[in-house]
């Protein structure tokens, strides 16, 4: 009788588990997302949630998608993508520069689960990696900003040192340079990509040491809403577009449009046609958004904005075109040599011309 | 490097306001412990003050509102806090943490609805004559409210410790808990009470962030102002007026920090930010070595469970 009781079990455990395994294959595509910050923090995860929400719009009940939000960069989002890969998520998009080695790790791991790392370098059999270029928005923040300082002095509120802050520092300098040659940067580095006060404090910092105009790498509205307060300053919206700063101190915005690009991808893997790559998208592919120049923006300045936009978005001019040198002093690029993007995706120095160092 | 720039008007200015929550919520923590509770709950409740402060202010559109609902909201999660370690004799030190993680959450699901709003503000205070002093006027005088409710808070709880019957029974409470029993006093309820009023304080705090420092909502605002706060109370080695220092000495460090950084000096940032706490360490080692000194600074009873069985 025991025996048989056993066997009994045996048998309905294994049938449920074969049936839940088929029930599994023929369900919606869950897709994962892991977030380093708050949904709602206004800027890099809210538009990467954006970006979710349109891809359920899109593809209805054919895919199912969760998230997680504040993962800590580090051995914790490692914990937090292997719980998805175990609980059958079937394709995971983690969306901070800090989980590039963990989402390695777990891809090995799970060789069936694809990944999708934004911002990194690295990829491999299952694991993608995603980008966008946005130093091309950059550009267009410097040329805004070296028109519409007074005092000569552009503040930078940076956020983690990694290639990708890094290069938009060059961008927006070579920018403002260009059309203003007594501009000066002053770039403060808050090692968090998201610290309210500290950033409200940075801004106020900058003001007070001359500061008119404020670019910011940091993913909360803290900085303008400090800039707003004082007057002192005009700034430019981050990742997601922070219209409610506008017509100032929010100026324009450079906007991060990942929808695309999370329904391309969902698409492929129910198609069966996903394949590891890396890719780059910018102005030209909608990746990288500008947001609507105000009225706070002279009209030949904005005319001349949208002008350098279009030219990135043709491919008529890439933002980091030679003669440059490097802060030593040495060579970097000659004379209308364009900068490959090898280089670009490794950038820890700086351009000839800004003072101070990058920090390790 | 043109150190010209450098307005002291301005770096005193922003370094009063950068020290005043960790102030304030340290102040009510120096309470807490001197009433022989340990109390890491801080960050959680400062974070609740934070967006409880916050929602009251926009949806009543009155500042002084907002720091009401605060205060109320400080004491009603520290509430949580008195009944887990002092009636259900539950670990002071998992208690506080638990408490932090709580608090941290609460507060993003309540203010999720709240982010990306403007709160009403403080004027700062006008005072004719005085304002106009060069230098103190602009860089001490002219601060909201807030900034001076900090200051004489701290004030009233060094009057409050060394000079009135009430304090001098917390402290003995807080020194020795079998002791104040015997001799009749409410060890419970003087320590439910100190608990409630660091809660308070830590409210207060929390939305001088959410309020007037930042001033909008974001989860995960406070960014461990709380536990800044309680490394004050141990640098301060438990004395009101060493708070003011220590509060300063981590406000300002955090504003030269930034200072300097956009001045472009070459000092490693790592360094400067640790300062502090690299003092917080020397000060606990110097108060260690000196047992003597250790018993009349640190609250005998401190962390330990009382129970009138004992």
């Amino acid at each position: 009788m025991k025996i048989f009781k056993l066997i009994l079990t045996g048998l309905v455990l294994s049938l449920s588990l074969s049936v839940s395994a088929i029930s599994g294959s023929h369900g919606p595509l869950k897709v994962g997302f892991v977030y380093v910050g708050p949904i709602n923090d206004g800027g890099w995860t809210q538009a990467h949630d954006k970006g979710r929400l349109e891809l359920e719009k899109a593809l209805g009940n054919k895919i199912e998608t969760v998230y997680v939000e504040n993962v800590a960069e580090g051995p914790d989002s490692e914990r937090v993508m292997t719980q998805m890969a175990l609980s059958g998520v079937d394709l995971i998009f983690t969306t901070s520069f800090g989980y590039m080695d963990p989402t390695l790790n777990v891809a090995a791991k799970f060789p069936k689960v694809k990944f999708e790392h934004a911002t990194g370098y690295k990829t491999s059999e299952n694991m993608s990696n995603y980008g966008a270029r946005f130093y091309e928005g950059r550009a267009i923040e410097g040329h805004i900003a070296g028109k519409m300082t007074k005092t000569n002095i552009i503040g930078y509120i940076a956020s983690v040192p990694i290639p990708e802050v890094v290069r938009g520092i060059n961008s927006a300098y070579i920018h403002a340079k260009k059309v203003n040659p007594k501009v000066e940067f002053k770039i403060i580095w808050i090692f968090s990509w998201m610290d309210p006060a500290k950033e409200a404090d940075a801004a106020k910092t900058l003001m007070e040491q001359g500061a008119d105009v404020i670019l910011q790498h940091t993913d909360s509205t803290a900085p303008l809403a400090a800039m707003q307060a004082s007057g002192k300053a005009i700034g430019f919206g981050q990742a997601s577009d922070m219209l409610e700063y506008s017509p100032s101190p929010r100026v324009t915005s450079i906007i991060d449009d990942w929808a695309p690009y999370y329904i391309e991808r969902a698409q492929a893997v129910i198609d069966g046609t996903w394949k590891s790559h890396a890719v780059w998208g910018g102005i030209s592919t909608g990746m990288v958004g500008i947001g609507e120049i105000t009225s706070a923006v002279p009209a030949d300045v904005k005319a001349e904005a949208l002008a350098l936009k279009a030219d990135i978005s043709s491919g008529a001019y890439h933002p980091f075109t030679g003669p440059l040198k490097k802060q030593d002093g040495s060579n970097w690029l000659a004379a209308g040599e364009v900068a490959d993007d090898g280089t670009l995706a490794g950038m820890t120095f700086y351009v000839e011309g800004i003072k101070g160092d990058v920090p390790n | 490097m043109d150190f010209s720039v450098l307005s002291p008007t301005a770096l005193v200015a922003s370094l009063m306001v950068a020290a005043t929550p960790i102030m304030l919520a340290a102040i009510g923590e120096l309470v807490v412990e001197k009433a022989g509770v340990l109390n890491l709950g801080v960050e959680g409740m400062m974070i609740v003050g934070a967006v409880l402060g916050f929602i009251t202010a926009i949806e009543t559109g009155s500042a002084w509102l907002g720091l009401l609902g605060a205060i109320i909201g400080g004491i009603l999660i520290s509430l949580i806090f008195a009944i887990l370690t002092q009636l259900l004799l539950a670990n002071q030190v998992a208690s506080g943490l638990a408490l932090t993680l709580f608090g941290l959450g609460l507060s993003s699901m309540v203010g999720n609805s709240y982010t990306g709003m403007k709160p009403p503000g403080f004027n700062s205070i006008e005072i004719p004559l005085l304002n106009d002093i060069p230098f103190i006027g602009a860089a001490i005088l002219n601060h909201d409210p807030v900034v001076y409710i900090g200051l004489l808070m701290v004030t009233a709880v060094y009057y409050f410790l060394n000079k009135t019957n009430k304090g001098l029974i917390l402290k003995a409470v807080g020194e020795n808990h079998n002791a104040a029993h015997a001799l009749g006093y409410k060890v419970i309820r003087i320590r439910i009470t100190a608990i409630l009023f660091g809660g308070a304080c830590a409210g207060l705090g929390g939305a001088y962030i959410s309020l007037v420092r930042v001033p909008q909502w974001t989860e995960g605002m406070t960014a461990g102002a709380g536990w800044i706060a309680l490394a004050i109370v141990v640098f301060a080695s438990w004395k009101p007026y060493r708070l003011i220092l220590g509060a300063y000495l981590f406000g300002g460090v955090t504003i030269m920090q930034l200072n300097l950084q956009a001045l472009g000096v070459d000092i490693g940032i790592a360094y400067l930010s640790m300062a502090p706490y690299l003092v917080t360490i020397i000060v606990l080692v110097l108060i260690s070595a000196n047992h003597a000194r250790s018993s009349s600074n640190a609250p005998g009873s401190l962390g330990q469970i009382f129970h009138t069985s004992q």
